[in-house]
């Protein structure tokens, strides 16, 4: 096996097996990590990559198959067996204690005398901190935070525990480039030191410059492990889809832009009572797509909720431009009000399984989410949401046992498929996606690639936030870029470059108007 | 490095779904265990043949057509307050007021009744259900405006309407006292059985049996086909995607608390003018909270909280019949039917998982 001796395998899986009633998660796998490498584990959405994981964590137990730890067969009966086995895993959720300090979190649950000297322990984080190269702030309270210094708490506190077997899952899916950069620093620097590192992840330029090894699965099968040295974006891509894609977005030109959306001066507030969007003007058209651009929480979120009528704005003004020419006035407009003046706004919110969909409901009643109110009488019907649902799945290839299934326990890229189906159904005036390929895989992101290019194409005005720079700058027409709430510019998607775009994301400066 | 080398004994499998023969089976087997340890209980406790005790518990229940007849009768009453709980539970809004909306229901039709002695017969036959039920939805009404308009704690506000319910019907006693001294008023309207609930033949408890076999239907409809029963079930999975639909979350809770409390009201009205033609503090008798486990154990379900209502009463009254007949007091019975609840209970557990051993020939397939 490679170059690597087999008696230096910290952790050897052999043969995993996990099923949850009929849905296979993971079938005979195996699955290897040296001591002192950086192991990948690629795969598209609902490969299996985070079950398998969590059987090394003590969250799920395997159905068949041996595990081994430094060439010894164990048992993991739950996560603190996983702790004593000298393994943390980071989830993408993460589990601290919001106000409780860094150093608090750090120790919290560990065997110590009864009288804490919080000096003495702090002294000890911080040794670690050095040795690591991590940049954290042990008196900062949790709730202060941003998510990449939750993140360096978590696994700080792996660290502290002992563990030298660290499993990240989708670690960089919350971070900006350079908080990507400095997390891989780390992770060499602690590879360096002997440290064993799984990173679970679908981004391929990160497998490139990170790991060591990749493994690849496959629809819960194990596919195989690659050298990093030998694998190129496409050969990676080939494994993980077992199939050829084209890796370029279609992009065609807008044809008679009219002004759709006009925000004047628009501010919202949060119930803290902090400016979240601040005095936000601009226009977006039919026949394009308005990408939006920005650190994830700069008020993206704010600026599609005040359109669709969820969020009051505190200032300022929203029009919408109907088809004959004549502006409403949607600013002091509730949601249901919107809708039964017969303007169409569809919406895919960033919260999928919270907002856009009731989890426990299947295909057909989330159809009926926007539909039930049709129809004269108290009763709501329920054969044209049952149609939409099968065309849904047909059409994009949803994977569900039956349309009556819960969406809540179908895997995150069917979800959003389902999502964006229904919202595109309406065939709407406007369509607003937050991160509409978040956790997709690379055949279903071009899939909904090509629904919004659709829309596009049939005079829709599309406004679309994204995270990925590469993908904006190759879908859309214009980006507005956010930053802190502020509006930082408005730039041509097809001239513009990911660092100009970077710099009005971190930069405050006010860009030209394209 | 000291990790247990032992597999565990068994670890527990969700099921996909489990058929429904399978699930009946589960409960039947639930049940058969429970009456053997209780039979293992009452031979242990009082030495007595536990098939007498069972055959005792029956003929209470159901041993004679009267006593079949009555039982049927409170096991729809009960089944009504557990509708006036139903909806609210399917919108996550812990109703525990269903003990004071039956209470003013009650009451407000024992006003009709007596106020309304000379008023013809038709117009007693719908003031009397409709004040009963207007009082209902008001009660229900009130914790749900403020739940909806300040996000008040709706199990506290619900509770405490509760005893606000008990003194007014305190008061209404006092002011209505018949005869003066008694503390009580009596059997209302006696003479003439003004606005009393008609019997249908001979059979004064068949009508309110219909009535609210008639509401299980119509809300079960209500529930699942309409847009209203829609609106419900989104408000209770999340509020954020009931905003995000354009649902009036505020509308929904309020009007769904108001129909809420007015089927508790018609309970109220079925107890004063159908059973006992009286009111009293103890008129519902803890039935509101009973009334809880009947909608839970029927999971919501207007049909499955049918069984859940008679079999429960079913046990209250053979219980009374084990304490006359054998001299136990009542707490023997409550024994008996803590066993049931136990295994009944107990048995969900293995409808939706089932334990994965560990398999003993492993060692031997490796050897």
């Amino acid at each position: 096996m490679h170059n690597h001796p087999n008696n230096n395998a910290m952790i050897e899986m052999r043969g995993i097996t996990k099923r949850f009633g009929q849905v296979t998660a993971n079938e005979n796998v195996d699955l290897t990590v040296y001591r002192g490498e950086i192991l990948s584990v690629l795969g598209e959405n609902g490969s299996g990559k985070t079950s398998l994981m969590n059987m090394l964590a003590g969250i799920y137990f395997p159905d068949a198959g041996h595990i081994f730890v430094e060439g010894r067969e164990v048992v993991i009966r739950s996560p603190k067996d996983s702790f004593d086995l000298g393994i943390g895993m980071i989830h993408q959720h993460f589990k601290l204690v919001d106000v409780l300090t860094a150093a608090e979190n750090i120790i919290l649950g560990l065997p110590g005398a009864q009288v804490l000297d919080m000096k003495a322990v702090k002294a000890d984080i911080q040794k670690l901190l050095d040795k690591y190269g991590f940049e954290l702030d042990l008196n900062a309270k949790i709730y202060e935070m941003s998510v990449s210094q939750k993140q360096t708490v978590e696994i700080v506190k792996m660290l502290y525990r002992g563990a030298h077997i660290l499993i990240l899952d989708e670690p960089t899916a919350v971070l900006t480039p350079q908080e990507t950069d400095k997390l891989f620093q780390v992770l060499r620097n602690m590879r360096a030191q002997g440290h064993s590192i799984i990173i679970i992840t679908h981004k391929l330029n990160e497998v490139l410059s990170l790991s060591d090894r990749v493994a690849v699965l496959r629809k819960g099968q194990y596919v195989g492990t690659v050298d990093t040295k030998d694998a190129t974006e496409m050969s990676l891509t080939e494994m993980m889809v077992g199939e050829k894609v084209v890796l370029d977005i279609e992009r065609p030109d807008p044809v008679n832009p009219v002004m759709k959306i006009h925000m004047k001066d628009v501010t919202v507030v949060n119930k803290e009572g902090r400016e979240v969007l601040s005095h936000a003007t601009f226009k977006a058209y039919t026949g394009e797509i308005l990408g939006i651009a920005g650190i994830a929480g700069s008020g993206q979120k704010e600026l599609l909720e005040v359109i669709s009528g969820l969020q009051k704005a505190v200032t300022g003004n929203i029009e919408y431009i109907n088809r004959k020419g004549h502006i409403k006035e949607l600013t002091k407009m509730s949601a249901e009000k919107i809708r039964e003046i017969g303007i169409r706004l569809a919406f895919v919110p960033e919260d999928r399984l919270g907002m856009g969909l009731v989890a426990s409901m299947g295909m057909t009643d989330n159809m009926m989410l926007r539909s039930y109110k049709m129809g004269k009488g108290i009763f709501s019907r329920r054969k044209e949401p049952h149609d939409l649902a099968e065309r849904i799945k047909k059409d994009l290839g949803v994977v569900t046992p039956s349309i009556e299934w819960p969406v809540g326990r179908m895997s995150g890229g069917n979800v959003q498929k389902v999502l964006v189906g229904r919202e595109i159904a309406s065939s709407p005036q406007v369509l607003m996606v937050a991160y509409p390929v978040r956790g997709l895989d690379i055949n279903s992101s071009y899939q909904i690639y090509h629904l919004l290019n659709e829309q596009k194409k049939q005079g829709s005005c599309v406004i679309c936030v994204g995270e990925d720079l590469d993908v904006l700058l190759a879908l859309c027409d214009r980006i507005l870029v956010l930053a802190d709430g502020k509006i930082t510019g408005v730039v041509d998607a097809r001239t513009a470059t990911k660092e100009q775009i970077g710099l009005m994301m971190t930069n405050e400066t006010k860009e030209v108007q394209a | 490095m000291s990790a247990p080398v032992k597999e565990p004994l068994f670890h527990v499998v969700k099921r996909d779904n489990a058929g429904l023969m399978r699930s009946v089976l589960v409960r039947v087997i639930a049940i058969v265990l429970a009456l053997l340890v209780s039979a293992v209980v009452i031979v242990l406790l009082t030495g007595m043949n536990p098939l007498h005790v069972y055959a005792a518990l029956w003929d209470g229940a159901v041993g004679t057509s009267r006593r079949a007849w009555i039982t049927t009768r409170d096991a729809a009453i009960l089944l009504c307050i557990g509708f006036a709980v139903m909806p609210a539970f399917r919108m996550r809004f812990w109703n525990i007021g269903a003990e004071g909306q039956v209470l003013v229901g009650a009451m407000a039709t024992a006003a009709v009744m007596i106020y309304g002695k000379n008023l013809p017969a038709w117009a007693l036959y719908t003031l009397c259900p409709a004040a009963g039920i207007a009082a209902g939805a008001i009660w229900g009404v009130i914790p749900a405006f403020f739940k909806a308009h300040w996000n008040t704690n709706e199990t506290l506000f619900t509770l405490m309407l509760n005893y606000i319910a008990t003194q007014l019907v305190a008061f209404g006693i006092i002011f209505w006292e018949n005869p003066p001294g008694s503390n009580s008023v009596g059997l209302i309207n006696a003479k003439g059985k003004i606005g009393w609930l008609p019997s249908i033949g001979k059979n004064s408890y068949l009508l309110p049996i219909l009535i609210v076999v008639g509401l299980a239907l119509i809300l079960f409809v209500y529930m699942r086909y309409t847009k209203q029963g829609y609106e419900i079930t989104v408000v209770g999975e999340s509020e954020n995607t009931a905003h995000y639909a354009a649902i009036n979350v505020k509308r929904v809770i309020i009007r769904t608390m108001a129909i809420c409390g007015g089927i508790g009201g018609i309970a109220g009205y079925l107890l004063a003018a159908g059973v006992g033609h009286t009111i009293s503090t103890g008129l519902s008798g803890g039935r509101g909270f009973t009334a809880i486990v009947v909608a839970w154990l029927g999971k919501l379900n207007p049909f499955a909280m049918m069984v859940v209502a008679f079999g429960l009463v079913f046990m209250e009254k053979g219980a009374l019949e084990i304490a006359s007949q054998f001299n136990l007091n009542e707490n023997a019975s409550e024994i008996l039917t803590g066993i049931l609840l136990f295994f009944i209970l107990g048995c969900e557990f293995f409808i939706n998982y089932r334990l994965e051993f560990r398999k003993h020939n492993k060692e031997g397939v490796k050897a």
